[in-house]
């Protein structure tokens, strides 16, 4: 029952999704507004300014290093959280076998 | 696992996925790949060597602390590059205008940061893929 | 007539639509907390088709520049965004699973109508 009033509205989401995308330019045409300004001064200068044949290398290393800084910075606070997590647990268990040991020993 | 045919075939093929992660990581300006690929291929060689042989061997190989420090030396290295522009009066992250040397558009030694900065985060994203699989895997 | 060419055209962005409508079904409909976490990660795939398949010119070769010809490349600048929305995917997805298994070992299950049944009881 619930899951034919979930599929009846994702239908519905799906229809206004597909109405929206087929008004978008076609695939591989080369006047979509993506292709402006600052794609043909990438495309036309990379090698001057940095000496790299490889476009995307140079931009996300040379024009925008600073969006990949932040990016490693995101690596960085996913094993901190992860670590932080986990351990917290482990601990908990140690803590609970060595108080049961020194009750068995006691009585 | 104990199985002597993974064993057998692991033993032969890591150092070849090793050497191609490798390739990919130092041609990361001349050919498609970088940072980002290149590291995940060396941080998988190590996580298929600790499934097959089990965790301690492969801890006694690349320690918990040993992985720890080189993610941290990662993230220094890269704002140590970045403040390297400001030493020499220039933007901080720049390439051309720090007077790091350009060499020729082609050649594996060229262009400057971005090989390092490639290096880095190459180191970076192996280390990370090995300690989050260890940090999971780990019940003690 | 007209319409199948158009469907035609847009084929990438009718795939990535459909990919999140399924995406979103499976968050939704399922109650083990893992069948959650792929169903995220199906959703944020469809976005990265999505993305890079603006990107795409008809008769563009990848973005390297041999030296000596003149050609025409696809648009990088796509490319290079997705890379930092693919990190982001995968540090998500690490920590999410590691609270499932905190989750685990706290209540012994990871239905969540059973999680909820327990939080219930206590309180």
């Amino acid at each position: 029952m619930k899951k034919i009033f979930f599929m009846i509205v994702l239908a519905g989401l799906l229809v206004l999704l597909i109405t929206s995308v087929m008004e978008m330019p076609g695939i591989g045409s080369i006047d979509n507004p993506a292709y402006n300004e600052v794609t043909r001064y990438y495309v036309e200068n990379a090698v001057k300014d940095s000496n790299a044949p490889n476009i995307i290398a140079a931009i996300i290393t040379d024009y925008r290093a600073f969006d990949t800084l932040g990016e490693t910075t995101v690596l960085f606070t996913s094993i901190a959280a992860v670590i932080s997590v986990l351990s917290l647990g482990h601990h908990h268990k140690e803590h609970n076998n060595t108080d049961e040991k020194v009750e068995k020993h006691h009585g | 696992m104990d199985d002597l045919i993974v064993k057998t075939i692991t033993r032969l093929i890591i150092p070849f996925i090793q050497l191609y992660g490798i390739f990919i990581i130092l041609h990361g300006h001349l050919s498609p790949g970088g940072g980002f690929s290149g590291g995940a291929i060396l941080g998988a060689s190590i996580v298929l060597y600790s499934l097959s042989f089990g965790l301690e061997k492969a801890s006694k190989k690349l320690s918990h602390e040993t992985s720890s420090i080189i993610e941290t030396a990662g993230i220094l290295w890269y704002i140590v590059l970045g403040l390297v522009g400001i030493f020499m009066r220039g933007f901080f992250l720049t390439n051309r205008g720090a007077g790091f040397p350009m060499g020729e558009a082609g050649g594996v030694i060229s262009s400057g940061m971005i090989a390092l900065i490639t290096l880095g985060i190459g180191a970076k994203v192996a280390s990370t893929m090995i300690t989050l699989f260890h940090t999971i895997i780990k019940e003690d | 007539m007209e319409l199948i060419i158009s469907i035609i055209e847009h084929i990438n962005y009718i795939a990535a639509a459909a990919l999140f409508v399924i995406g979103l079904y499976t968050v939704l409909t399922h109650s083990n907390l893992l069948k959650k976490v792929i169903g995220i990660n199906i959703m944020e795939t469809s976005i990265f088709l999505f993305f890079v398949s603006i990107g795409y010119v008809s008769g563009g070769s990848s973005p390297i520049i041999t030296l000596g010809e003149k050609q025409i490349f696809i648009n990088p600048v796509p490319s290079a965004l997705i890379l930092t929305g693919i990190v982001v995917a995968v540090s998500i997805t690490a920590y999410s699973l590691s609270l499932i298994i905190r989750l685990h070992e706290t209540y012994g299950t990871i239905d969540m109508d059973e999680i909820m049944a327990l939080r219930g009881e206590k309180s």
